[in-house]
């Protein structure tokens, strides 16, 4: 089947707004678009507003953004959800992020540490409950390097003061211990909560009193959260080049990578959505420069090695060739493979605030098409960046509604769908094949060259499973 | 008889526990039974019938045993003069945790528990000066209180706020059975404190159920930990009391309320010489201003 013209997808958009009540129609027109040749990228689709009510949106909360994303992986400290039990049970090891270390022992991060608050709790605070908790943490972790405070809702409800235990407790047992007030009712998405953590590890983690000698080769990889081990297929190349990784976080992180952040010539920013908000704090306070990269697939990659090494000396830069060089032939071999079984099949992505425009380069190195893209929690800024990596036509949905993402997919038959857990079995019933995007369907790592092997193969045993053939119920097939 | 559920609003610091204990009082000794729920962190509406200077609570009792659900009946109930039942929501010290979400579970306790057994005639409900959240709205919710009482007196703060429960009773009586009862005045001996009391109640729908002076013997009372009921059943106050307790048993009155508007408000205080009319030239400038035009 052939893509549809700007036209046509304009058509579509306004088709399926049809059935939307007036108000609902107009809220959600401005978060619906379609790329166009020379198109003024700056508002182009409006985003990070609140959902309306009725209809289905697949976004988390702010306790999801800040305990989940930015601080959850940090794994040598304990990060207490703070409140009642299932924020902290449901969203357990859920994200995959992969970490070196003993479970229990030294790292804790497939652990939940709750204080499964209780109605006493409620009504007579939980600053009490919390102070034993962090005792009790002690006793068993004594390894721990220091504990995080992720509050639920009812901690901002009832006004608990987490501030002064933890600064008490802090005092007590000389290591930080870091209130964030993520409480889920916070913000429009997830993304405030990234925002809210980000705050709390400036106030409470970075500090000029850590500031040492720089190395003229140190740099921080942050926002990549090591799902699947991406950090790890990340890091390689860095180091290849000649880079020192000083410090990696939140993805295999540990605290005191996070202090000594303030410690590098240059910020390598992965996850623009969720820390660009630190990168830019210390760039500002600290004089360090950062940069955005994308090590989604080999165009991607090269760019990106090219951009990083100019921050540098010709030595690095001379490096990057070499590196981009070393896995030339690596790469050509999986495009030789996987490209001819994948060419010319078309994807629609939803992901969260990063993924719906960094992969589309590595669907292009396989000879795919992103025909629709969108975000649950991207702002403007993201849209922006977006719409310099789309093709004519793209359609473009923020924060989709699910009613709207079927509609779409009914009128333009993707090959594969890319989107989170809540999407996938809807486009598997409906016959369509759909990868995992947030994480990696129990696959990965998908960045770097080596992910890039993985993201191939898991797209191709994805798209061409046979079981899709198998979809006709038998007393629908023709004679 | 059915059951009658009342809740007693009002200003804090007006009287309403005092007045409650009293009007209770009188209901036991004219052979009614009834029961008391104190749905305020302090814990003091049950202790002039008890004695006692503060009735161990539901919350503290349930944050002791683990979770309410651990504890029974007997456990948070105390019956003192007159066969008259007590419980006291509990809650918090002020600053920390939700006394509304205190009052929520200790009332949802005490209906799973089945404590508003058949033989009971009436329920009164002690709330909370301030309609402060959902919590302390509790008692007039669905199936819990019907009647609602507002003590009152004749000064300024007193009628906003009986002017402002009225409005909150609005909301609830709308959606539920909930209807205002009335106005019962505790008097603090402003002038014209009845007739503007009265007035008051014109104006918002209702009535003046009973005008309670004022007398010193309620506090010789009150010292001792008892009713003026209890304590001299033959003073003149008692039969205030005895007779609120029968306007109360009679009361047929029960109106969603029309409460009224800042202005009418305040047109009725500057009709009884409570509020000084307003000079609307003066709003908003500074001393220094005025002293200018006082010049010029």
């Amino acid at each position: 089947m052939t893509s549809l013209n700007v036209e046509e997808t304009k058509a579509l958009i306004e088709e399926v707004l049809e059935v939307y009540p007036e108000k609902a129609k107009a809220d959600r027109a401005k978060h619906l678009t379609v790329a166009e040749p020379g198109q003024e990228t700056k508002g182009c689709i409006t985003s990070n507003r609140k959902a309306l009510p009725g209809v289905l949106t697949n976004r988390g909360c702010a306790y999801a953004g800040s305990k989940g994303v930015v601080w959850g992986p940090i794994k040598d400290m304990i990060h207490i959800s703070h409140g009642p039990v299932g924020c902290g049970q449901y969203s357990r090891a859920g994200r995959r992020n992969y970490y070196v270390g003993t479970t229990g022992v030294d790292s804790y991060g497939t652990m939940n540490f709750t204080s499964d608050f209780q109605e006493k709790d409620i009504v007579f605070g939980g600053d009490k409950k919390l102070e034993t908790l962090i005792d009790e943490i002690e006793t068993l972790f004594p390894l721990n390097k220091g504990i995080s405070v992720q509050s639920e809702c009812p901690i901002g409800l009832i006004g608990d003061d987490i501030e002064a235990v933890s600064k008490a407790k802090a005092a007590e047992i000389g290591k930080p211990v870091v209130p964030v007030r993520c409480e889920g009712f916070r913000g429009v998405s997830q993304s405030l909560g990234h925002h809210i953590a980000n705050d709390a590890v400036r106030d409470w983690v970075l500090s000029e009193d850590n500031k040492k000698e720089v190395g003229p080769y140190d740099v921080a990889l942050i926002a990549d959260y090591n799902i699947g081990g991406d950090a790890w297929s990340s890091r390689i190349l860095l180091e290849e080049m000649g880079l020192n990784v000083v410090t990696q976080w939140s993805g295999d992180g540990t605290l005191n990578e996070v202090k000594n952040n303030v410690n590098v010539k240059l910020n390598l920013l992965h996850c623009y959505r969720s820390m660009n908000y630190l990168a830019r704090h210390m760039e500002e306070k600290y004089d360090i420069p950062w940069v955005e990269f994308n090590f989604f697939g080999p165009t991607k990659t090269e760019e990106s090695l090219r951009k990083i090494a100019s921050f540098f000396d010709e030595t690095i830069q001379a490096n990057a060739e070499k590196v981009i060089a070393k896995y030339k032939a690596q790469t050509d071999a999986i495009i030789e493979k996987y490209r001819p079984r994948l060419e010319g099949k078309r994807v629609m992505l939803y992901v969260g605030g990063l993924r719906p425009r960094h992969t589309i380069g590595a669907y292009q190195d396989l000879g795919m098409e992103v025909i629709g893209t969108g975000y649950e929690f991207g702002h403007n800024d993201d849209y922006e960046r977006t719409m310099e990596d789309l093709q004519n036509s793209t359609l473009l949905y923020d924060d989709v509604t699910g009613y709207e993402f079927e509609e779409f997919v009914k009128a333009m038959k993707p090959d594969l769908i890319g989107g989170g857990i809540k999407e996938k079995y809807i486009f598997q019933k409906m016959g369509i094949p759909f990868r995992q995007m947030h994480s990696w369907d129990y696959s990965g790592p998908y960045h770097g060259y080596d992910g890039f092997a993985i993201f191939a193969r898991d797209m191709d045993m994805t798209l061409n499973n046979p079981c899709w053939k198998e979809m006709t119920a038998p007393w629908k097939k023709s004679a | 008889m059915a059951l009658r559920q009342c809740a007693i609003y009002g200003k804090g610091g007006i009287g309403k526990s005092t007045t409650t204990q009293n009007l209770v009082a009188a209901l036991a000794e004219a052979g009614k039974k009834v029961m008391i729920v104190g749905c305020d962190p302090k814990a003091d509406s049950t202790r002039l019938i008890l004695h006692s200077k503060a009735q161990t609570t539901v919350m503290h009792l349930a944050a002791e045993a683990g979770t309410v659900e651990d504890l029974e009946l007997e456990d948070v109930m105390s019956v003192g003069y007159g066969d008259v039942k007590c419980v006291e929501s509990g809650g918090p010290e002020p600053g920390v945790g939700c006394a509304g979400r205190g009052v929520i579970t200790a009332i949802n306790f005490l209906e799973e528990e089945g404590a508003y057994d058949e033989d009971l005639d009436f329920v009164f409900y002690d709330v909370l000066g301030d309609v402060v959240c959902g919590g302390f709205a509790m008692p007039i919710r669905e199936n819990k209180a019907q009647e609602i009482y507002i003590v009152c007196s004749g000064e300024m703060m007193a009628m906003y706020a009986a002017n402002n429960i009225a409005k909150g009773i609005v909301k609830y009586a709308s959606s539920g059975s909930v209807r205002l009862a009335g106005l019962i005045c505790n008097s603090r001996n402003t002038d014209r404190e009845d007739e503007l009391i009265e007035a008051l109640a014109a104006k918002i729908g209702t009535q003046m159920v009973h005008f309670v002076p004022r007398d010193n013997v309620v506090q010789h009372a009150e010292i001792r930990r008892m009713t003026v009921i209890e304590f001299d059943p033959k003073a003149k106050q008692a039969d205030e009391y005895r007779a609120l307790a029968q306007k109360v048993i009679d009361n047929k009155m029960f109106v969603i309320p029309e409460p009224c508007s800042m202005d009418e408000l305040e047109e009725l205080l500057m009709e009884f010489g409570i509020m000084e009319v307003e000079d609307e030239t003066i709003v908003g400038k500074t001393a220094e201003e005025l002293a200018a035009e006082a010049t010029a």
